[in-house]
């Protein structure tokens, strides 16, 4: 076999076999996605429940809380990163990364001081390699997001947000996140999740709905202390979620087109196989005339 | 209006990661910080704090109870509409 023929074939083979390997990950993304948008439509009630609740308190109670309240100066914010802690998803991950510098730039102009809080290992690696500070890291669970995660995330923020920026705590949370709207579309968002902003998103009752006069059990005050971590928590589980779910999405999309690649690949690599094949026929065959031909003048 | 609806409780309840149960009801009983708190058709709109412990709901007709256990929650009360929300709410079994 000729040199040029047997260097095809070898093209040939490793991109078959990567073939099989994007196209088993893209299978499993596919199914994979199912599961993870309906678990984002399972937390759909709570975060509704929550966020009815806590819009009512703020709207019917002119009670000034921490955490709705705006400071006068900030001088601190922490902007949430969610990543994914594969690769392999196409350009999930930088969409984040690239959205929050945009985010970073705004705010670092308004004489802000930024700190980094990410979740995933794809950001983990991004700021280890630039060599960036991050305060804390949270890896491990960003393909089936866990509440347990959520609610340590939210501990984390809250416990900061409420120590004064003298002593290290910040005065605005900032999330950055990948949100799910359609299999295909999957857009990368930022939400300032603290101060709160009442309330803002698709679960925001409509403006002519009359939200009734409540009653509160114990104080205006305690209800809010106790609704508000809660409504941290399920805004992060949220964007956890969601996160997973266009994490699947963008891989299975990624590894489509790879599979795609591969099969061009393979295509182009056969016919020049062909091509190597037939010219070296061809050459054998003219030498083997030559030679007879050269034989027989001898005569 | 409100009126016609007012004899029954539109009943959720509702955990971090799915909705545990949701049904008619005659009677809502929680145990809220401040004690045990009932609730019946045309109740005033209320937001209260739930302790841990269980949620028993007659269900209407008086035919049969359904418990929930319900940790780190709060209960909302509107238009006879009651949403347990809880972080961990499970049904418990007889």
């Amino acid at each position: 076999m000729g040199a040029q023929l047997r260097v095809y074939r070898q093209k040939i083979k490793s991109a078959q076999t990567t073939k099989k390997i994007t196209r088993a990950m893209e299978l499993i993304s596919a199914s994979r996605i199912q599961k993870a948008q309906a678990r984002v439509a399972a937390s759909g009630p709570y975060s509704r429940a929550v966020t009815r609740a806590v819009s009512a308190v703020a709207t019917f109670s002119n009670v000034d809380h921490i955490l709705t309240t705006e400071k006068a100066k900030i001088e601190r914010a922490a902007v949430v990163l969610f990543t994914s802690d594969r690769g392999l998803a196409g350009a999930f991950s930088t969409n984040v990364v690239r959205e929050s510098s945009e985010l970073v730039t705004l705010l670092q102009s308004q004489g802000k001081e930024v700190v980094y809080y990410l979740v995933g290992r794809k950001a983990a690696a991004y700021f280890a390699f630039r060599k960036r500070a991050a305060e804390q890291i949270w890896t491990g669970s960003t393909e089936k997001p866990e509440f347990e995660t959520a609610q340590k995330i939210g501990e984390t923020l809250v416990a900061k947000f409420i120590q004064p920026a003298s002593e290290g705590g910040v005065d605005e949370i900032h999330i950055v996140y990948n949100r799910f709207v359609s299999v295909v579309t999957q857009v990368p968002e930022v939400v300032r999740l603290l101060p709160l902003e009442v309330v803002e998103g698709v679960e925001a009752p409509a403006d002519n709905e009359i939200l009734p006069l409540y009653e509160f059990e114990p104080e205006v005050g305690d209800v809010l202390d106790a609704l508000l971590p809660v409504y941290i928590e399920s805004r992060i589980f949220n964007a956890m979620l969601q996160s997973a779910a266009s994490e699947h999405a963008a891989r299975q999309r990624a590894m489509k087109s790879a599979s795609d690649n591969a099969d061009k690949l393979i295509t182009t690599f056969t016919r020049l196989a062909n091509n190597a094949r037939q010219s070296e026929i061809t050459q054998q065959i003219s030498e083997i005339v030559g030679g007879a031909d050269a034989l027989s003048s001898k005569k | 209006m409100a009126e016609t609806g007012a004899h029954q409780l539109q009943v959720s309840v509702v955990s971090a990661d799915h909705e545990v149960w949701t049904g008619t009801a005659s009677m809502v009983v929680a145990k809220t910080t401040e004690g045990e708190i009932g609730i019946l058709p045309g109740h005033e709109p209320l937001l209260a704090i739930l302790s841990a412990g269980e949620v028993r709901i007659t269900t209407s007709g008086g035919s049969g109870a359904v418990r929930a256990s319900a940790d780190d929650g709060f209960l909302s009360v509107e238009h006879d509409t009651v949403t347990i929300v809880a972080r961990n709410a499970a049904l418990v079994q007889d």
